[in-house]
């Protein structure tokens, strides 16, 4: 009996894997040969130096310091920077933006849920790179030239080579101000978190009374940089290019309408039994969404919005259509000018590999923490 | 003293949900819907006269770039390059053979949609209209000329990867859910390693990444046109999300039917296929379908390795300095095609769902 | 052991698609791209898409462009047929990388030669075209010198050494420039002309072919430097023969303006009595097979092809509507910086 289990156990169990294993191995090892002998019949030799090499381009715009003086290891950096930055707002936004969609579709208005659902097909089914072409069309066509743009408030200009808003510089010695703001939103923050409301708007009141007296005793000053016209552009201020504009835009739109699918699924996947049984419990309705429904809803949306976030990530690879610089075109860039193709892709792919498991790590973490709301 | 219930409590009728106006009678009752319906009629009449005089007051119908110039939507540009944006720079005097291809593909899925038509005889038309749409493209056979790969361009290209990689795709990405759940470790690993890497990474650094990796991974008699890399590329990504899809799938079939078809004696593969397989399909049809739909709009990503779909094509056609780049009306028509297919593949799939629903009941 | 099977089911489908041609054995003694070419009937050479008057599809599918008909004259060379010839369409950022890969066994696709390219796994043959890199900009803006365009926003397409030349002028003038920068010609040339920046970078040759399409506007062309951009057709590294093989079949296009054989004397040339002509039309044998090729290969380029100037003119020149002065692409004995080398 035994014995038999065990040669039942050869057959069933090493055997296929062990073949498996021999025809991993066997491909594994013929691609190898050739890649080898590919490689070394074009010359291509693997090393990472050029990382060091100076990069020589520009870049149009990026969120951590770059110049074309700087190495190909800071433009990736760059790139990655820019990545990210673009990832975390069309990630934030369109989480906002998919809550009133998911609620006006749920909504009893005839025309909120027809807007909302019109809405949401339209940018759930035609492919992002169409939309991304379409609205950088529209900024940069549309919009006038900065000799005639367009001042919608005062302080405000928008023309075909962005959006510039008056900035505020203060004047004098703010370190002990900047301080103090700081603590004070930190503690009104955590507090917040608790949901100790009232100990946190007497401690904004006291942070604000005390910025003032600060403010007043250091003798500070507001210095506003409006835009001007130069000769070809706007300058001063800040600005918000039309590449990241048409590419934040797009991708927010098209990521709200996924967005509110998934929200409007969590709170449907709660049983309206919920409901009445949090009213019978004499709770207000207010209550019993925060208490009741919400932890609910969250524990069924989060494997979703898991995916929705690494979605993000990916689809941030199509700035490239409309001219922003993120991580995978800077890369492309990159071995072209150097010719290590296969170092770039390998970094590259690790890189957003990566990126993809942090978010799955993070979404992890954030379950359990809604885990412990529901408690 | 009892604590003995002596009299029956009375039945209670079930609270009753208020039962819902109709439409228009919402739309005016209660302050927030009243307001509701204020905003959107006072955001529509701002923007609907605007928007008529851009599409039809000032729209350009006919006429040259000339015309289109301080005009509203230069539809006429449409119209002009219109078979440049659905077929690309494929050769002027042979572009029957592309509208062929795409009226046999269309026809192909129309037909496959009653329940009815799926049998064996429409899958033999579906391997058979393949390879008759692959012969009419590429010609060099019953006296058609040759038309090389490089001139395919616009909708039967972005028809034929569409197709295509779902076709190899969904056996591939079974097989790669089978591997997922098998109780061999080692087959287990490999298939979610492979798995999880592809969903791990951008589809465009993955088409780049094909682009060069391709002739250097492959022996030399093989050369791979930059076409069939993308497929290549967009088969491993489909296979990679369906296989998910179907993973689910197959957790959701109790173990009981597999042990109550094979004592039925039927053999394992009868059961995979006849038992198991549909009912794994209709519970996730749902996420199959955006998955497909997903598939579809990756497509349009093969933009960025220089290939000629219908994306590109409408980039192409923008570039004639004849025009004022009506990007608006080109986009617009683009992504109408795309949301005429994706919105009736998630229709069709919606009927499906409730016909199989009822079916079995 | 079912996704191994089903993914080499999937190669092999995928592959059956794709056209596959058998490669015989690879000869060591004389180099191995020739071999591949004539095994597989036809030469594949790297183009743009959309670089009018260097290689372009027109609207019917037909490839026509200076650098198409260099890799055509490869082609008469190695094959004997103008018409052997294959374009795989490359953006700027995959050219290269498909030249090292193996792609393309030619990449003539303007492009610059430059010491990291060079020395980064292509070998560079001899320039087709002499260009430079310049700054182009609407005439209203009274902008004439490269100081004046300080401040401005200018399109600029990566994967070309524009992006260096422009990030050097910026750094070297001190004038402050905002890049926009595109992965291909199409967008970079739609912003300029959408207004989302007021100048465009790139070759001369570009801006002035861009020029002559919009008549109706008036730009001004401002070169980036002194210097000049020669765009050389590249091989990879490692085979001598292929090396010299596009070397000759640019050389057989200048030689053959230089002595006056155009495409519709060569015929009557062949009578000539002179030992250069005779020798470069190889009725006096020896030239072509010191290179491996047929002796007539210089005149079967010339014959279907041209010579230098003919093919000038049909694709920049007076007959193309570009109307790009010859400049520094006249022959040496005219100014210009085009050597043609002895065919002896």
């Amino acid at each position: 009996m035994r014995r038999q289990l065990a040669s039942r156990d050869l057959l069933r169990w090493w055997l296929p894997q062990a073949l498996f294993a021999l025809a991993v191995a066997v491909v594994g090892a013929i691609t190898m040969f050739v890649a080898a002998q590919n490689l070394s019949v074009r010359g291509i030799v693997l090393d990472f130096d050029f990382l060091s090499s100076t990069a020589r381009f520009p870049l149009s715009e990026s969120v951590l310091a770059y110049s074309p003086s700087s190495t190909f290891a800071r433009a990736l950096v760059a790139g990655l920077g820019n990545t990210v930055l673009l990832a975390l707002v069309v990630s934030v936004f369109s989480t906002l933006l998919g809550i009133p969609l998911a609620l006006a579709r749920r909504s009893s208005h005839p025309l909120a849920i027809g807007t909302a659902g019109t809405f949401i097909d339209a940018v759930r089914n035609t492919p992002l790179v169409v939309q991304l072409l379409f609205w950088y069309g529209v900024l940069t066509v549309t919009l006038p030239p900065p000799g005639n743009a367009l001042q919608p408030i005062p302080g405000i200009f928008l023309n075909d080579r962005g959006l510039y808003i008056t900035s505020f510089g203060i004047t004098g010695t703010a370190l002990p101000l900047f301080l103090v703001a700081m603590g004070g939103l930190l503690v009104v923050a955590v507090l917040a978190w608790r949901g100790r409301l009232h100990q946190a708007s007497v401690v904004t009141l006291a942070g604000v009374i005390a910025a003032s007296v600060l403010w007043l005793s250091l003798g500070l000053g507001i210095a506003p940089d409006v835009p001007h016209l130069d000769r070809y552009n706007f300058v001063g201020g800040v600005s918000l290019t039309p590449e990241f504009a048409a590419v934040a835009l797009g991708s927010i739109l098209y990521a709200s309408g996924f967005a509110a699918e998934i929200i409007r699924a969590g709170i449907a996947a709660v049983p309206a039994g919920q409901w009445d049984a949090c009213r019978a419990m004499g709770l207000s309705e207010r209550q019993c969404l925060r208490l009741v429904i919400v932890p609910q809803a969250l524990r069924v949306m989060v494997p979703p919005m898991t995916n929705q976030f690494a979605a993000i990530l990916k689809n941030s690879t199509l700035a490239l259509v409309v001219g922003y610089p993120d991580l995978n075109s800077i890369a492309n860039t990159t071995m072209n000018h150097t010719g290590h193709a296969l170092e770039c892709v390998a970094l590259v792919a690790l890189i957003y590999f990566t990126l993809a498991a942090m978010i799955s790590l993070g979404m992890a973490l954030l379950e359990r923490r809604s885990g412990r709301w529901a408690l | 003293m009892t604590f003995v219930q002596a009299m029956t409590e009375p039945r209670l009728a079930p609270t009753l949900r208020p039962a819902s106006p109709n439409g228009l009678a919402l739309l005016f009752k209660g302050g927030v819907n009243l307001l509701a319906t204020l905003v959107f009629v006072a955001v529509i009449a701002q923007a609907l006269p605007h928007l008529l005089a851009w599409a039809v007051m000032h729209g350009v119908w006919q006429g040259n770039g000339d015309a289109c110039r301080d005009a509203g939507a230069c539809w006429v540009f449409l119209r002009q390059k219109g078979p440049f944006i659905l077929f690309g720079i494929y050769p002027e005097t042979q572009i029957w053979r592309p509208i062929a291809v795409v009226t046999v593909l269309v026809g192909l899925a129309l037909w496959t949609m009653p329940r009815a038509h799926w049998t064996r005889i429409t899958a033999a038309a579906w391997a058979g209209g393949l390879l008759l749409v692959l012969a009419l493209m590429a010609g060099g056979v019953a006296g058609l000329s040759p038309v090389p790969v490089s001139s395919w361009g616009g909708l039967p290209v972005t028809l034929l990867l569409t197709v295509l990689s779902l076709a190899f795709g969904f056996p591939l990405g079974l097989a790669l859910a089978l591997a997922r759940r098998s109780s061999l470790p080692l087959i287990r690993c490999c298939a979610t390693g492979f798995v999880e890497l592809l969903r791990g990474i951008p589809v465009v650094t993955l088409l780049f990444a094909a682009s060069f990796l391709a002739p250097l991974l492959l022996p030399d008699w093989i050369r791979l046109e930059n076409l069939a890399r993308a497929l290549g590329v967009f088969t491993l990504v489909s296979a990679a999300y369906l296989c998910e899809v179907l993973r689910g799938g197959l957790q959701g079939v109790p173990r009981s039917q597999w042990e109550s078809a094979q004592a039925l004696g039927l053999g394992k593969r009868d059961v995979l296929f006849t038992v198991i397989l549909p009912q794994a399909i209709r519970k996730v049809l749902p996420p199959l379908t955006s998955t497909i739909i997903v598939v579809i709009k990756n497509t349009s990503l093969v933009m960025v390795v220089g290939l000629f779909d219908l994306v590109s094509a409408g980039r192409v056609a923008l570039n004639d300095p004849a025009w004022p780049m009506p990007y608006a009306e080109t986009y617009l028509m683009v992504g109408l095609i795309y949301f005429a297919i994706c919105y009736g593949v998630t229709r069709y799939s919606l009927h499906l769902e409730r016909t199989l629903a009822e079916d079995w009941q | 052991m079912t996704a191994a099977r089903a993914l080499l089911t999937l190669a092999g489908l995928v592959a059956s698609l794709s056209a596959c041609s058998e490669r015989p054995a690879v000869p060591t003694a004389s180099g191995p791209t020739l071999a591949e070419v004539r095994a597989r009937g036809f030469v594949r050479c790297g183009a743009g898409k959309d670089t009018t008057g260097f290689s372009a599809p027109d609207a019917h599918g037909h490839w026509g462009g200076l650098d198409v008909d260099t890799c055509r004259a490869i082609a008469v060379a190695a094959l004997g047929s103008r018409d052997k010839a294959e374009f795989v369409p490359l953006t700027g950022q995959q050219r290269i990388t498909a030249l090292l890969t193996g792609e393309i066994d030619v990449l003539p696709r303007t492009t610059t030669w430059t010491l990291q390219r060079d020395a980064g796994g292509i070998n560079f043959t001899i320039p087709n075209y002499y260009d430079y890199t310049a700054f182009m900009i609407g005439a209203e803006s009274g902008a004439k010198t490269l100081r004046d365009l300080d401040g401005a926003t200018v399109c600029v397409q990566t994967g070309s050494l524009t992006e260096i030349v422009f990030a050097d002028v910026a750094r070297r003038t001190r004038i402050v420039l905002h890049p926009v920068i595109f992965d291909n010609v199409q967008s970079t040339r739609q912003a300029f002309l959408a207004g989302r920046c007021d100048a465009l970078a790139t070759d001369q040759s570009a801006l002035v072919a861009l020029r002559a399409m919009k008549p109706s506007h008036h730009f001004t062309i401002i070169p980036a430097s002194d210097d000049i951009a020669p765009l050389t057709p590249a091989v990879r590294h490692g085979d001598d023969q292929w090396f010299d093989i596009v070397k000759f079949s640019i050389e057989a296009m200048l030689v053959a303006e230089h002595l006056g054989i155009t495409r519709a004397n060569v015929e009557a040339k062949r009578q000539s009595r002179d030992p250069i002509i005779r020798r470069f039309l190889g009725v006096e044998p020896g030239n072509g097979r010191a290179l491996g090729l047929r002796d007539d290969f210089a005149y079967q380029i010339v014959r279907q092809v041209g010579n230098y100037a003919e093919v000038y003119d049909i694709n920049l020149g007076a007959a193309s509507g570009l109307n790009i002065p010859r400049g520094p692409n006249r022959l040496r004995r005219d100014g210009g910086l085009m050597v043609p080398i002895g065919f002896y």
